[in-house]
């Protein structure tokens, strides 16, 4: 019955699972190294992490980064180290969310939490700055009036989620280096993975994330 | 015998009573354009996985309402080069035999109102099937007058196409409509349902065949899916209605749904036994017109089901299709049927007379074969 076949197949959809979602009632989980509006972090005493030393600018393709460093002022630091982030601007409009400024951090400072969907109505607001980009003083990212959070977004905002360890070197993959984050400590690592991932582990074929 | 209403004459009441029909008719027929085209987006998005409309009103039943109020905003654009009085007068020829259609289909039995007895059908005249093969044919003069007047490239070959295609299936869907015409041994739509049973419809006293031919003709006639050339959207742009916008888009947007609707109940009545119906105890109006609407959207779902399923034809497949295979089948199964009631009024052995009508069908079709042979060969030769 081969003219009649297709009649049977689309009657038959017509009782089968629909594949659209009805998108801001609900969302589709995100990836989990999902690339989405950037914060800057800060340690567990509630000092910055950035240190101004600009390689998340020098690296940006996009050359959307801003910074400008400068001295800590001895008696009341910003950050524990000599040096500061004292500007930091970020513009949205040319960001193309490829992550390298979080892969060039030596602290960890710049990471990307899951949030995409936030829009302007003005050129100015695309251009963030230290005082949208620092997480606030429970460590989560600031929810701005035109950004759409959602409860659990601000859960994957961490260095947890970086590519490769801060030292650079992809051996050390997994391995929690710096992250005691103000509000979150030593994160456990990425799922999957284990703090004890040696070279060998990490040389044989990965299993399949179920 | 015609409608009862007209039996003591014409007075007031009369005339009121027609005119309030009338509108029962055209918001009938509004109403279920916007159901129709909320349907057909709900089914076919159901049979492709999808959800469809939902946001406006329950279940997005407000969409169509959405849609139409946008476009009766919009700005009304005349091409340059287009014929003014032409071009705004094309889609009222659309709507206008989309409407009077209608007119003729019985959609429920003989009810009464303040004392007078009348049918549930607008207009009941002796030659109903006639008007309504006259009112199909009328539709191409919208088409073919919007394509041409616009101006424009696309428009016209939409239009040329689409006169073709329906002037060429008006002939096989007038002799599957003759077949029911001829069982029935009147034109009045009335008398038509009135010769049909409660389930003995004319889709089984003909044979399945002339209906089979109908519902392809029709589809073709009113350019659905798989016969939509007229606006195949790869080639054509939108087809006839490429250059129109606002309220005369508007308007052959609802002609088509309308001619739709309309062919539907038309096979409903021709085929299907219209208004006909068991009878339930309670209410004893209003279950014939149930009937109807029942019978009405099942040929309205098949129609999405055909629009889901098949693919486009091509050109000379379309023609091929109507002229090689619809008209000698529906002509030859016409001409059976004649020969089976003549026989039977002549008290001639049935088998004998089916047997004499399958051997000349059997000669028919091996002559029709060999010209079409014929003809190939020499177009190659060509």
């Amino acid at each position: 019955m081969g003219y009649l076949d297709g009649f049977r197949i689309t009657l038959k959809q017509m009782w089968g699972d629909r594949v659209t979602n009805v998108y801001p009632d609900e969302k589709r989980p995100k990836p989990d190294r999902f690339h989405g509006r950037h914060v800057l972090n800060r340690y567990e005493d509630g000092m910055e992490k950035c240190i101004g030393c600009e390689l998340c600018a020098g690296v940006c393709p996009a050359r959307c980064i801003y910074v400008r460093g400068a001295d800590n002022p001895p008696d009341e630091p910003v950050s524990p180290g000599e040096r500061f982030g004292f500007v930091y601007e970020i513009n949205y409009l040319r960001c193309i969310h490829c992550d390298l400024c979080v892969e060039a951090c030596p602290t960890e400072a710049i990471t990307e939490s899951k949030l995409f969907e936030f829009s302007f109505t003005d050129r100015q607001d695309a251009i963030y700055t230290k005082a949208e980009l620092v997480v606030d003083d429970d460590g989560n990212p600031q929810k701005l009036p035109w950004e759409d959070w959602r409860p659990g977004d601000e859960q994957h905002t961490s260095a947890w989620v970086r590519a490769t360890a801060p030292s650079g070197s992809a051996a050390y993959e997994g391995r929690v280096g710096w992250s005691g984050e103000l509000g979150f400590g030593v994160r456990a690592p990425e799922k999957g993975q284990t703090a004890e991932t040696d070279r060998a582990a990490s040389a044989a074929p990965r299993k399949a994330k179920s | 015998m015609g409608d009862p209403l007209y039996a003591d004459g014409i007075n007031q009441a009369v005339i009121l009573i027609v005119l309030g029909k009338l509108l029962v008719v055209f918001a009938f027929l509004m109403v279920s354009v916007l159901f129709m085209v909320w349907f057909e987006r709900k089914v076919i998005s159901d049979m492709q996985s999808r959800i469809g409309p939902d946001r406006a009103g329950p279940w997005g039943l407000l969409q169509t309402l959405a849609d139409g109020i946008k476009l009766f905003f919009k700005e009304d654009l005349l091409p340059d080069r287009a014929d003014r009085r032409v071009f705004h007068l094309a889609p009222y020829l659309s709507i206008v035999p989309a409407f009077a259609a209608f007119a003729v289909v019985p959609f429920g039995g003989t009810i009464s109102i303040a004392g007078h007895r009348t049918q549930m059908q607008l207009a009941d005249p002796p030659v109903g099937v006639l008007f309504l093969l006259a009112m199909s044919s009328i539709a191409v003069y919208g088409i073919m007058l919007a394509g041409w007047a616009s101006g424009s490239k696309y428009p016209l070959l939409g239009s040329v196409r689409a006169s073709a295609q329906m002037v060429s299936y008006e002939a096989a869907m007038s002799l599957a409509v003759a077949a029911a015409v001829l069982s029935a041994g009147s034109l009045s739509t009335r008398d038509i349902v009135n010769s049909q049973g409660v389930y003995r419809w004319n889709l089984w006293i003909l044979g399945v065949v002339p209906f089979v031919v109908y519902l392809i003709a029709a589809t073709a006639e009113t350019n659905r899916p798989p016969f939509d050339l007229v606006e195949a959207e790869q080639e054509l742009v939108g087809g006839f209605h490429t250059e129109y916008s606002s309220i005369s888009f508007a308007l052959f947007f609802l002609a088509e749904f309308m001619n739709t609707v309309t062919v539907s109940a038309v096979a409903v009545t021709l085929f299907l036994g219209g208004p006909n119906g068991p009878h339930i105890g309670f209410l004893p109006d209003l279950w014939p017109v149930v009937w109807f609407l029942g019978k009405l959207l099942c040929f309205l779902f098949v129609y999405v089901w055909f629009r889901a399923t098949l693919p486009r034809f091509r050109y000379d497949q379309l023609m091929d299709l109507g002229w090689k295979k619809l008209i000698p089948l529906s002509l030859y199964w016409l001409l059976l049927i004649a020969a089976l009631r003549i026989g039977r009024d002549q008290g001639w052995a049935w088998y004998y007379v089916l047997g004499g009508g399958v051997a000349v069908g059997a000669v028919a079709w091996g002559g029709l074969n060999a010209a079409l042979r014929q003809g190939d060969a020499v177009r190659t030769a060509a």
